[in-house]
């Protein structure tokens, strides 16, 4: 039986918010902003909470990278059902520049540590859409990868995971340990309720130093400017197709 | 400072560092402004007068449970005239949200009353009143005096099902012919045996055509009228129960409000909660906490009109310029929030008092009165601005305008209010 699982949780912007882009283009507004767990991160709790429950894995540790405020990400997990959480503090500059390649150096330090056999993350945030942590963090381990799951199922020391690919569903099966990334299928994510809310308080959050994992989050990417979508122009309609074809001469199209 | 270290990475280049850092704090503050004008949505976890983390975990449980459960489905319940309170009442039951307040045994939570009053707070993010009001009457109306003074065994038959979300209850206190004036209500209990038999009826019964037992406020013997009264736990589904109408109202639409009748039903005795003769002093106790989870709930609702009044206004223009624009919009919107923060400063300090024990029956009538005659004010003040758009069905505003009419009225009308604050300011003539 698979002893310990590790569930990344990360705090974004919540989805209904509408984002602003801030005046001076280096990045978006986040300041009193509302913020909750990446939808993705809570399948991930979910599924790995279900697995406890069907008492295949007896540990779920909930893993968090950020400031102060992450702690409440973890709590959220922990009032779904995780047994602790990580708090890996990172602040300031090197927060806003933490991408999934130093997340994924962390994980997989944390993974070792803690002797997880399962690693489940959201397939990607909704912030930055990077989908890259879950495949990074297995490359860095070495472990193989379930990536996209809408289904998930343990048997023995291996994991069956059918995947959301695009032309339809792949089934694979990989050994332990492994990395397992959440699609939206996979489960319908539990309301944490007011008795596990009072009981997650009780739970234990560890703090951990980026620099204890031995893990250097200097980043390799640099953002040059944030910018809104442009404007959808209104369009211009044209009565034959020898308009049309006059038209797009002189916008250069073709 | 944060806003400068962000920009000294941004801007790349060392050099450059200095003179830019001057333009983007400047930039940065004055953009602040602006972005704080977004609604309240981080919670402050840091520096809440009332609330710890476990609170604002709580609201936001709740707020996922009324943004994928209830809030999808209010046009539809509101057209219908009725909510469906078992599946409601089950998942809210099922997530604790019941039982806040009541004792653990019974499937409670024992938490003290600030985390009623938060959950009050949120369920005003569902897009009606029908439904908060008929949750507040399963949570903190129907409940309180069964919690606190009734039987085991009526514990576990009425109480503990209720909080769970199995079994649905209703409160039946208004008649027709006595509301304001409790006292001098007519339903009768008499006892023949072991069995009390009742005869007479209820009005403005919340939920009343969907619930599984009733919290009955009758007369129980021929005594002085504070005295003489119980509070039975009285099961719908007995003969001579008829629910008589479904009453047609001005607002409250997804809430089903019953007229209902006793035509000699008889009940067991030992269906009285506490002693006999207590029940008008029992329901008197509840009050407070009535009263300011009411308050609680309209604060929330209220600014939801404004925010979305200012959204409405910013989009819509007129003479070439955004109705928002005007100064004596957002001059009056900013008058109406200030309101709404003062009520909420009073609620909190309420909570505070009343969970440390204290009596706090004066501020908790003053927030209710406030409370009433705000949501009027700024019912139909923000739906002027709506112009021709506040007048129809489908903005939430005219749905607020007439859902908000009520809180003058029920729970203790605006007179019943005044009239307990004159009684602690010493200024009613005495009789």
């Amino acid at each position: 039986m698979a002893a310990r699982v590790l569930v990344g949780v990360k705090r974004v912007i919540d989805y209904a918010v509408k984002i602003r882009v801030k005046p001076d283009n280096t990045g978006v507004v986040t300041d009193g902003v509302k913020h909750s767990m990446n939808p993705f991160c809570e399948i991930a709790v979910e599924e790995a909470v279900r697995l406890k429950e069907k008492k295949l894995v007896k540990e779920v540790v909930a893993v968090s990278c950020g400031p102060q405020q992450v702690q409440e990400t973890i709590r959220t997990a922990l009032a779904m059902g995780a047994d602790r959480g990580i708090h890996v503090e990172v602040s300031g500059k090197d927060y806003d520049t933490l991408g999934p390649l130093q997340v994924s150096k962390i994980l997989a330090a944390l993974a070792k540590k803690e002797e997880a056999s399962l690693v489940i993350l959201g397939k990607q945030a909704i912030d930055d859409d990077c989908n890259q942590t879950g495949q990074m963090t297995a490359a860095l381990l070495d472990w193989p990868q379930g990536t996209f799951a809408s289904e998930v199922t343990i048997d023995g020391d291996k994991i069956k995971v059918i995947r959301e690919i695009d032309g339809g569903l792949e089934t694979i099966k990989i050994n332990m340990p492994a990395v397992v990334t959440a699609d939206l299928r996979l489960n319908t994510p539990r309301y944490a309720t007011l008795p596990n809310i009072m009981k997650a308080k009780k739970k234990k959050i560890a703090s951990v130093k980026p620099g204890e994992l031995g893990v250097d989050l200097t980043s390799r990417l640099e953002v040059l400017r944030v910018e809104e979508p442009a404007q959808r122009q209104a369009g211009v309609k044209v009565e034959t197709v020898e308009d049309l074809v006059g038209k797009l001469k002189e916008a250069g199209r073709i | 400072m944060a806003l400068c270290v962000r920009s000294l990475h941004y801007s790349g280049f060392s050099r450059q560092i200095l003179k830019t850092t001057a333009v983007f704090s400047k930039r940065h503050i004055s953009e602040r402004v602006s972005s704080k004008s977004e609604p309240r949505s981080a919670p402050q976890t840091a520096d809440h007068v009332l609330y710890t983390q476990e609170h604002f975990a709580l609201k936001d449980s709740l707020r996922k449970i009324i943004d994928q459960e209830i809030n999808p489905y209010v046009d539809e319940w509101e057209e219908k005239g009725q909510f469906p309170a078992h599946r409601i009442f089950k998942i809210l039951g099922s997530a604790g949200f019941l039982g806040v307040n009541k004792p653990v045994e019974y499937g409670g939570l024992g938490l003290d009353f600030s985390y009623s009053v938060a959950v009050a707070e949120e369920l005003g993010s569902i897009n009606c009143g029908g439904i908060p009001m008929a949750i507040g009457v399963q949570s903190d109306m129907a409940t309180p005096a069964l919690a606190r003074f009734g039987s085991a065994e009526l514990k576990k038959e009425f109480l503990l099902p209720s909080i769970m979300g199995d079994k649905v209850a209703c409160l039946g206190v208004s008649e027709v012919g006595a509301g304001s004036d409790v006292a001098s209500i007519k339903t009768k209990a008499v006892r023949k045996g072991d069995e009390f038999v009742i005869n007479g009826g209820k009005m403005w019964t919340t939920t009343g055509s969907q619930a599984d037992w009733m919290c009955l406020l009758a007369n129980t013997s021929d005594g002085p009228p504070h005295k003489n009264k119980s509070l039975i736990c009285l099961p719908m589904d007995l003969p001579g129960i008829h629910i008589a109408r479904k009453i047609n109202k001005l607002g409250m639409w997804s809430s089903d409000t019953a007229e209902v009748f006793f035509d000699d039903v008889r009940v067991p005795c030992k269906n009285v909660i506490g002693e006999e003769g207590m029940g008008f002093t029992y329901q008197m106790l509840q009050f407070q906490e009535e009263r300011m989870w009411g308050v609680a709930n309209i604060l929330t609702t209220m600014e939801k009109i404004i925010q979305e009044t200012i959204n409405y206004t910013r989009e819509r223009k007129i003479f070439h310029q955004p109705v928002l624009h005007h100064q004596v919009v957002h001059f009056r919107l900013a008058e109406l929030q200030t309101e709404i923060e003062l009520l909420r400063s009073l609620l909190y300090r309420c909570t505070a008092l009343y969970i440390k024990g204290n009596d706090v029956t004066k501020l908790a009538s003053m927030a209710k009165l406030k409370g009433g005659r705000l949501a009027r004010e700024l019912g139909d003040g923000c739906l002027q601005y709506w112009g021709g758009m506040g007048f129809t069905s489908d903005v939430l505003v005219s749905r607020f305008y007439r859902d908000s009419r009520l809180m003058s009225i029920g729970a203790g009308a605006d007179e019943v209010m005044l009239s307990i604050i004159c009684k602690y300011m010493d200024t009613l003539p005495k009789k």
